[in-house]
């Protein structure tokens, strides 16, 4: 410092430099520092344009997933497909697969096509009813089996339009792809337009996109989040319940008990190196220890909670043992003073007041592991699941999926309609991960004390 | 305390496990990624139509899930593995140690594999000659053994577009490359005459002779795709004077951005492979472990639902979907209603 500060000095012992006009050195060092900030500047500049592309791109291409396009049709549960020999015995009308069903939708279209408004040249009501998703059949069959009575009687259905219509109206699919295009032709976008005049057609918020399973690759337009996210919460809540007590009780162990020799010191060091252990090795112990060994079901939640739960315990437990280790001697040292036992001055008093920090640090561990795919690809998780598991405790060994897996899954198929559907569940993910993140900043803010 | 709560919920842990380990009730199944939307489709559609849950399908690879049903029988292995490839002496074996002897071998229909390139450049109308021209390692010119000199298509055959050679062929890890190998690059060495020569520098070594035709171009021509037909696909568009290499259900869902070229002078569709014009296709298969049928509940239903006439019939889904119907269907369906187990590999 003090050699950067002397000033040359002039015979008469005065500086030859003053406040007011800088030598060669001072114009030098503001020049670094300029330098110095400009680059912390571009660096920002670069991360946050990195995170606009991201987020821009996954809103872009996302967002159009959580509306869906629907045709609402009149359709006559004809008795004479449905219940053929008019005895209503729910047992022979289940004998009807959703291949026996197609036919009503076709015949709902004829029916429309006799509306002056409505029919193109040289469309067939066989192509039209292919606008139709071939969940639409599925939907009948659950509908008259639940209501055996309605048959016979004349029923307006709110179906999902097919994949390619659907893109039409978000501007995926266009009048010169659909004419290369084998899975949609011209002339059912013109009716889809007709449908849309006399509205039939519409296109709405979908709820189904968070609540419906997943769906074959023949039906885009029904794949929904709601078994991975139900997989997701109860691979969470093991982590939680699980997790949350072994890490804190571990770390108030070894930061209160726990002698300090040689042992404390490896086990130390062994927690810091499992924070550092890739997310993937867990994946291969889970599938060891919690399948093979142990005899768990394959892709069950339970399994995936058990696994994240060793992958987030060292984040647990180094935020806990900071949190501890934040609180000042002087709590201790007073409750041990007025006669305290060892266990009630950290019950007590060193908990409570570290229990903001151990808070955030579990949610960011559980953020994490919301977001881990790796060590789920090794259990088989990523797998096609439409069942949704049963009410805990019974639901955790049914099989699920979770949400990043879905999303992986989804990137994979090949009708582009999953592109869409694959941002929307990043943001899906997103937003979980921003709640869980606020949540934790919150508690942060209100609770945390300082010394 | 921790070594109390740990002991604690292991314990609490194992005894839940002892209890759910004996209640599947949903059939599990693994294997191929060519097979999987295929079975996905099946899986969908017979969970709506009969009251067993739907069938719980994973992807990983046909050597995976073959491995995976070969690691023993009970309920915390896999039932069914799917499989774009006939399954190995090695499987077999290894099946065998673990205690499975029995297994069915469901022919479930043919994918085609398909040369697409971006649909607003050239069409092409290829040989299996033509892409041995293109990517081998070495090639005859002039009865001689060189290192590949082409740089464009029209340096291979003066028909095809002057258009730079450019390649996104399946990577070796993949089963469509085995069948790219066999039915491209060694019938396209076999008409060129490349084969003699290598066969004659081998010895007579037939096995040393094609996997010299096996060989390809390192100068960055041939590109191997590792990931899946989406990842082609994407490379595709960012190099629009390349061509690609797809299954043909993946072709005939995004005809709006591929043209498919012909293979001697034939457009591969459906009706192309099932009469084996289109030279270029692969049986599909399914197997199934047979100890496990009336225990897994729903597995004897979901397998003759799988090859009923309804669903891998040239009107089904799995059809309309890409799959090639099995014109042998009739005899599948037979062997599956009997439970007949595959005999030894010939």
């Amino acid at each position: 410092m003090t050699d950067a500060s002397t000033p040359e000095t002039s015979p008469r012992g005065k500086p030859s430099s003053s406040l007011l006009r800088q030598d060669a050195r001072t114009k030098k060092r503001n020049a670094s520092e300029a330098r110095f900030r400009t680059y912390g500047a571009v660096a920002i500049g670069i991360a946050i344009l990195a995170l606009v592309a991201l987020l821009g791109s996954v809103l872009y291409n996302g967002s159009s997933a959580f509306r869906q396009t629907f045709i609402a049709l009149d359709i006559y549960l004809d008795p004479a497909k449905l219940d053929k020999d008019g005895s209503g015995d729910l047992e022979k009308i289940a004998k009807v697969s959703t291949f026996g069903y197609a036919p009503l939708i076709k015949a709902a279209f004829e029916k429309e096509f006799e509306k002056p408004e409505i029919g193109v040249e040289g469309l067939k009501s066989k192509d039209a009813a292919k606008m139709i998703s071939k969940e639409g059949p599925a939907e009948l069959r659950r509908y008259v089996l639940a209501n055996p009575d309605m048959i016979g009687e004349t029923v307006r259905f709110d179906f999902l339009a097919s994949g390619r219509i659907d893109g039409y109206f978000k501007g995926r699919v266009t009048m010169e792809s659909a004419e290369r295009d084998k899975n949609v032709s011209p002339q059912q976008l013109q009716l889809a337009d007709q449908l849309k005049d006399a509205g039939l057609l519409r296109t709405k918020f979908n709820p189904g996109f968070l609540t419906r399973a997943d769906a074959s690759e023949n039906r885009p337009e029904a794949a929904g989040l709601g078994v991975a996210i139900l997989g997701s919460f109860y691979m969470v809540i093991v982590v939680l319940v699980l997790a949350l007590p072994i890490g804190v009780a571990t770390s108030i162990y070894l930061e209160e008990f726990a002698p300090k020799n040689w042992l404390t010191d490896v086990i130390e060091v062994n927690i810091s190196n499992l924070a550092a252990v890739p997310s993937i090795v867990f994946g291969i112990l889970g599938l060891a220890i919690f399948i093979n060994f142990a005899g768990l079901p394959q892709s069950a939640p339970i399994v995936g909670g058990l696994v994240l739960t060793l992958m987030t315990l060292p984040t647990i437990i180094i935020a806990t043992r900071a949190s501890l280790k934040a609180v000042p001697p002087s709590i201790r040292d007073a409750a041990l003073g007025v006669g305290a036992s060892k266990m009630q001055s950290v019950f007590h008093h060193v908990l409570p007041l570290a229990a903001p920090g151990i808070l955030t640090g579990t949610i960011l561990g559980l953020a994490q592991a919301l977001g881990e795919t790796a060590p789920l690809l090794l259990i088989g998780m990523v797998a096609f699941v439409r069942e949704f598991p049963a009410a805990p405790p019974e639901g955790l060994f049914d099989p699920a999926a979770a949400l990043p897996v879905q999303v992986y899954n989804w990137t994979q198929r090949a009708d582009p309609a999953f592109v869409e559907r694959a941002s929307g569940a990043i943001i899906v993910l997103l937003v979980f991960l921003l709640l869980m993140n606020a949540v934790a900043i919150i508690l942060r803010r209100r609770f945390e004390r300082r010394w | 305390m921790s070594f109390v709560k740990l002991t604690a919920s292991a314990l609490a842990i194992a005894a839940v496990s002892a209890t759910a380990a004996s209640a599947r009730d949903q059939i599990q199944i693994a294997g191929s990624s060519t097979v999987l939307p295929y079975a996905t489709i099946v899986a969908e559609a017979f969970g709506e139509n009969f009251d067993f849950p739907t069938p719980v399908v994973e992807g990983g690879g046909s050597g995976a899930g073959r491995k995976k049903m070969c690691e023993g029988v009970g309920e915390n292995t896999i039932d069914i593995a799917n499989s774009s490839s006939r399954i190995k002496q090695s499987d077999i074996d290894l099946c065998a140690t673990n205690g499975i002897n029995e297994i069915m071998e469901v022919r479930i229909g043919y994918d085609g594999i398909v040369f697409a390139s971006d649909i607003n450049g050239p069409e092409f109308a290829f040989t299996p000659a033509d892409w041995f021209s293109a990517l081998a390692a070495k090639v005859v010119v002039d009865g001689k053994l060189v290192d590949n000199p082409n740089k464009t298509w029209a340096d291979v055959n003066g028909d095809l577009a002057d258009q730079e050679i450019l390649a996104f062929i399946p990577g070796t890890k993949h089963g469509t490359r085995e069948v790219f190998d066999k039915k491209v690059l060694e019938a396209g060495c076999k008409a060129t005459g490349a084969y003699d020569i290598f066969e004659e520098a081998n010895d007579g070594d037939a096995k040393k002779a094609k996997k010299a035709c096996h060989a390809l171009r390192t100068d960055g021509v041939s590109v191997d795709i590792d990931g899946d037909y989406t990842e082609t696909l994407a490379r595709l568009e960012a190099n629009p004077q390349a061509v690609g290499v797809f299954g043909l259900s993946f072709y005939e869902n995004n005809t709006d951005k591929l043209q498919v070229a012909t293979m001697g002078s034939v457009v591969p569709s459906t009706e192309s492979i099932a009469t084996g014009e289109y030279p270029v296709s692969r049986p599909l298969f399914f197997y199934v472990k047979k100890a496990h049928l009336g225990v897994i509940p729903g597995l004897q239903e979901y397998i003759d639902f799988f090859v009923s006439d309804e669903i891998a019939g040239p009107d089904g889904p799995l059809a309309e979907y890409g799959l090639v119907s099995d014109p042998e269907l009739a005899k599948t369906q037979e062997m599956v209603a009997a439970g007949t187990p595959m005999g030894p590999l010939n």
